[in-house]
């Protein structure tokens, strides 16, 4: 019995233990535009690749969404898909508020949305969601930085990256990572990453950064921001 | 009579200078009838953080039991220790939920909180109306009248924490002495950043 006889139900097990289903969601978030993270010793960015047709109108289109005022995704895979996620992860921050009157750790939002894509492996008449997310957040423990896959799995990252060019963005970030960079070393190094892979030519629009520093408030660079960080490159 | 004026018992928290100081008496009766004295009001959730109940004993018991598993399951999910100011959110939430049968209890939360370690107090009533107080707070149907009195008249803001002991037994012990199903005794706790220092008073017995 070859692998392949297992793969059609994401519930049974293969004979080398594994559930194919959520291997076949990874190859679908390797197909989906880079998304990479690196993490400050002040601060955390989030930069994606933003790469739509030319008819689209770009400015509609939205790959860092925020969960809360201080934690903010990014993904790569299908959007539809992380959407729903976006959602849940948005919904259970406000309910944790409701309870506590106090913001959500960064680290309870992630193990909750890794809970909810553990449960979508795990159930009947289900798929696995076709992303990997990356969190970025600031919370009272500093500034975070998670992955989720779509088997449930989360890791905390110093710098990490999704999506097409994962191996090689993560050669070239392990190379220029430090332990005490700043977060505007972080933006920079971000950028030349996302450089690094991205075929064609990159511009303030086809491209989408986000950071987060010890204001604990997450914005999204204005494309004419992006083109600041752009020229300094040269 | 009302429910909440069955047991009796009454609570009191102060707010001091870098400390807070929390005491209850130790009265549990049915009415007129006192069953034991030895039974404060006042429970430790972690060092920097006590509640306190009065109202009913049943339900004390009960919600005190579900403020631990939720206080306990805080700690071990979120890895740290619950603050005070959002564990009086906590129970006001859960207050609320029971809102058209509610639990009858009248809590008080008191600790102290952030790197600072500053003073938190806060009382609510059997549906989870919060009460922020920078000076005191108390709680117990049957004694709220006696202690406001002598609260008012005998606290002052700043007290060290020993200062704080004397001010906060007195206004307890002089509270309860007006209230019948209130007194047997008491316990204080003072809580400052590096101990909490608890001592039982003997009081009127009757």
């Amino acid at each position: 019995m070859g692998e392949s006889d297992y793969s059609f139900s994401l519930t049974t097990f293969s004979p080398s233990g594994k559930l194919i289903q959520i291997e076949y969601a990874l190859s679908r978030v390797g197909k989906g535009d880079t998304s990479l993270a690196v993490k400050a010793k002040n601060g955390v960015v989030l930069a994606t690749e933003k790469k739509v047709h030319s008819l689209v109108d770009e400015t509609s289109v939205q790959k860092i969404s925020y969960i809360t005022n201080n934690i903010a995704v990014t993904y790569s895979g299908m959007a539809p898909d992380s959407r729903v996620l976006i959602r849940k992860g948005r919904k259970k921050a406000q309910k944790y508020f409701r309870t506590y009157h106090d913001p959500i750790p960064v680290a309870q939002l992630v193990k909750e949305l890794a809970g909810v894509m553990q449960e979508f492996t795990q159930s009947g008449g289900v798929r696995p969601f076709g992303v990997s997310l990356l969190i970025a957040g600031y919370d009272d423990q500093g500034p975070q930085l998670y992955q989720v896959d779509p088997s449930g799995s989360y890791w905390a990252w110093k710098a990490s990256a999704i999506g097409k060019n994962t191996v090689n963005a993560k050669t070239f970030l392990e190379k220029r990572y430090k332990e005490d960079m700043e977060l505007e070393d972080a933006i920079h190094n971000a950028i030349l990453t996302l450089k690094e892979g991205f075929e064609g030519e990159m511009n303030e629009n086809n491209i989408e950064i986000g950071i987060i520093g010890e204001d604990r408030k997450f914005r999204t660079l204005t494309p004419s921001q992006v083109k600041d960080y752009l020229g300094e490159l040269e | 009579m009302s429910i909440l004026e069955y047991n009796g018992g009454a609570c009191l928290a102060m707010v001091g200078k870098g400390c807070v100081a929390v005491a209850s008496d130790l009265r549990f009766g049915a009415q007129a009838t006192t069953i034991a004295t030895n039974m404060p009001k006042v429970h430790r959730i972690n060092d920097k953080c006590f509640v306190g109940l009065a109202g009913l004993t049943s339900d004390n018991q009960t919600i005190l039991n579900k403020i631990l598993f939720r206080t306990k399951l805080y700690s071990l999910r979120e890895e740290r220790e619950i603050k005070p100011s959002v564990l009086s959110n906590l129970i006001s939430t859960m207050l609320y939920e029971k809102r058209f049968g509610p639990y009858y209890v009248e809590p008080l939360v008191c600790g102290l909180e952030g790197p600072e370690d500053k003073p938190f107090i806060s009382a609510m009533d059997l549906i989870g109306a919060p009460l922020l107080a920078e000076d005191f707070v108390l709680i117990g149907s049957t004694v709220t009248e006696a202690l406001f009195g002598i609260c008012e008249s005998l606290y002052r803001p700043n007290l060290e924490p020993e200062e704080l002991f004397e001010i906060i037994s007195q206004c307890l012990l002089a509270g309860v002495d007006r209230d019948a199903l209130s007194g047997w005794g008491a316990v204080v706790h003072i809580i400052t950043k590096d101990k909490v220092v608890s001592r039982t008073l003997r009081g009127r017995q009757d």
